[in-house]
């Protein structure tokens, strides 16, 4: 196994381009490092981008909008206060990853890229309206976040590319979000069903919504039929039970020991009534 | 082989490791630093737990290369000298430990804590080392320590 310490996103990429057997990239190494010790993957080129200037920093820009850092930790992002009051959601939705020991090294952009369905900042990152911007062979560009997984372990992005930080949108005036995960203990487990939601209000009347669930499908899903159910109501309980149907409705998930596809479906409308009433609070607090 | 600078304890250390080795097998093995022990060897027990730049880690989940330039502390560096901890004194006291596995760990991630937070509620206490397990004394105890330990010193503050 090789290491490498590049100093620029360019070169990282380069690196990886030029690879011809197993890369990975090493942003806290808490996917990286089980993998390569259990040895399920033990890379040839390990490319670490925490040499690189500004993969800490968390930014706010004039018109509001955040730019996070790939290797901002758990810990990290979790004392921003100007973020959290912005972005509680997923602020809360990384902060629910492993332990103390856990959070000071773990990242949106590890959880992200390992393409785990269960990751427990992707439904929050995907309700904010995040995207991912990437370093390529062939230059940078901005995706989606919901565009990046596309399977269990699997992602989007091409050969030579890095993901250099994760973009949340302005929140805007009376915006709230909000994550929440169902697991059988308090501390330490993997998402049974996870569910995110981000709404902007105008007085009591909800304008504009996302919801994304983890979990149920091969890869977290943007529910955009219940976000549509949220548009235009106040969180009445007709407008929560449409959330919770069109919810339901998006579950494809597998039965295994953590819950049985009856158990998440019905979980999954749970969450996301629970998610949504959090951040209709918070969006009008 | 890569070679590594780091700081342990305050020590300067000069390291030849392979590219794959853990930062938790370059201290005990390479430095004789045996204090941080493997459990899990994946992050789940917290055996392992030693600060990087001040924050509590897995040490069995970082590599050694990736020490390069850091400051780590380890239970070696807790005592000054002959004289224990508050913390380690407590653990004595309420014989918050049998095998003694997890406390290296928990006295690494538990001083961590009382430096951030000096009157820690025993939720706090309880969440913060979530990532620490022990199989011996079933919590209660270790949580006790830690609570006593904290209001000791800020008593003496
Ligand atoms: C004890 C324990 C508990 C955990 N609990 C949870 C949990 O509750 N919820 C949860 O969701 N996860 C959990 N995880 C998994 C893991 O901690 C998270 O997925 C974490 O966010 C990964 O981030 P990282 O920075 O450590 O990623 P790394 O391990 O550094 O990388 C993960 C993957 O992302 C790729 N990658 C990293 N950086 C980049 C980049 N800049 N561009 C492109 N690809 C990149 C790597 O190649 C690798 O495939 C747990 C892990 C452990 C060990
Ligand atoms: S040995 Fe590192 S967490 Fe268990
Ligand atoms: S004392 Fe034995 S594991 Fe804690």
């Amino acid at each position: 196994m090789r290491y490498h310490t590049p100093s620029s996103f360019e070169d990282a990429s380069a690196i990886a381009a030029a690879a011809t057997g197993v890369t990975r990239f090493l942003a806290g190494g808490t996917d990286v490092l089980v993998q390569l010790r259990s040895d399920l993957v033990t890379p040839d080129d390990l490319i670490d981008i925490k040499h690189i200037a500004g993969v800490k920093d968390i930014a706010r820009h004039s018109d509001g909008s955040w730019r996070i850092g790939a290797a901002v930790s758990g810990a990290e992002l979790a004392e921003h206060e100007a973020l959290i009051a912005e972005w509680p959601g997923v602020v809360e939705a990384l902060e629910l990853i492993g332990s103390t020991q856990i959070q000071a090294r773990c990242t949106l952009v590890g959880n992200l890229c390992n393409g785990s369905p269960a990751a427990d900042s992707v439904p929050a990152m995907i309700a904010a309206g995040a995207t991912a911007s990437v370093v390529g062979p062939e230059g940078t560009r901005e995706l989606p976040v919901e565009d990046v997984p596309t399977g269990p372990g699997m992602t989007s992005l091409g050969p030579g590319e890095v993901v250099s930080a994760v973009n949340l949108p302005p929140r805007g005036e009376c915006g709230g979000d909000a994550y929440l995960r169902f697991i059988p203990r308090t501390e330490m487990d993997i998402a049974v069903v996870g569910a995110g939601v981000s709404l902007s209000r105008e007085g009591d009347t909800i304008i504009a919504a996302r919801v994304a669930l983890g979990a149920v499908a091969p890869t977290v899903v943007l529910v955009e039929e219940a976000g549509a159910a949220l548009v235009g109501s106040t969180l009445d309980d007709t407008a929560l039970a449409a959330l919770a149907g069109a919810a339901e409705a998006a579950c494809r998930p597998i039965s295994d020991k953590r819950g049985t596809v009856e158990f998440r479906t019905q979980v999954a409308g749970v969450l996301a009534r629970r998610a949504a009433k959090i951040a209709y609070d918070r969006a009008g607090a | 082989m890569i070679h590594v600078s780091t700081t342990v304890n305050g020590d300067a250390h000069e390291l030849l490791c392979d590219p794959r080795e853990t930062l938790l097998d370059a201290l005990r093995d390479r430095l004789e630093l045996t204090g941080a022990k493997e459990g899990c060897g994946t992050g789940d027990c917290g055996a392992c737990t030693v600060l990087l730049d001040e924050r509590p880690v897995c040490s069995c989940l970082v590599l050694a290369a990736e020490a390069e330039g850091q400051e780590v502390r380890t239970v070696e560096g807790i005592a000054d000298g002959e004289d224990l901890h508050p913390l380690q004194r407590k653990f004595i006291e309420h014989a918050a430990l049998q095998c003694g596995i997890c406390t290296p760990g928990i006295l690494v991630a538990a001083k961590a804590l009382l430096e951030r937070n000096p009157d820690p509620s025993e939720t706090e206490v309880r969440y913060w080392l979530a990532g620490n397990l022990c199989r011996c004394t079933g919590y209660d105890k270790i949580i006790r320590a830690v609570l006593d330990a904290a209001s000791e010193m800020r008593e003496a503050t």
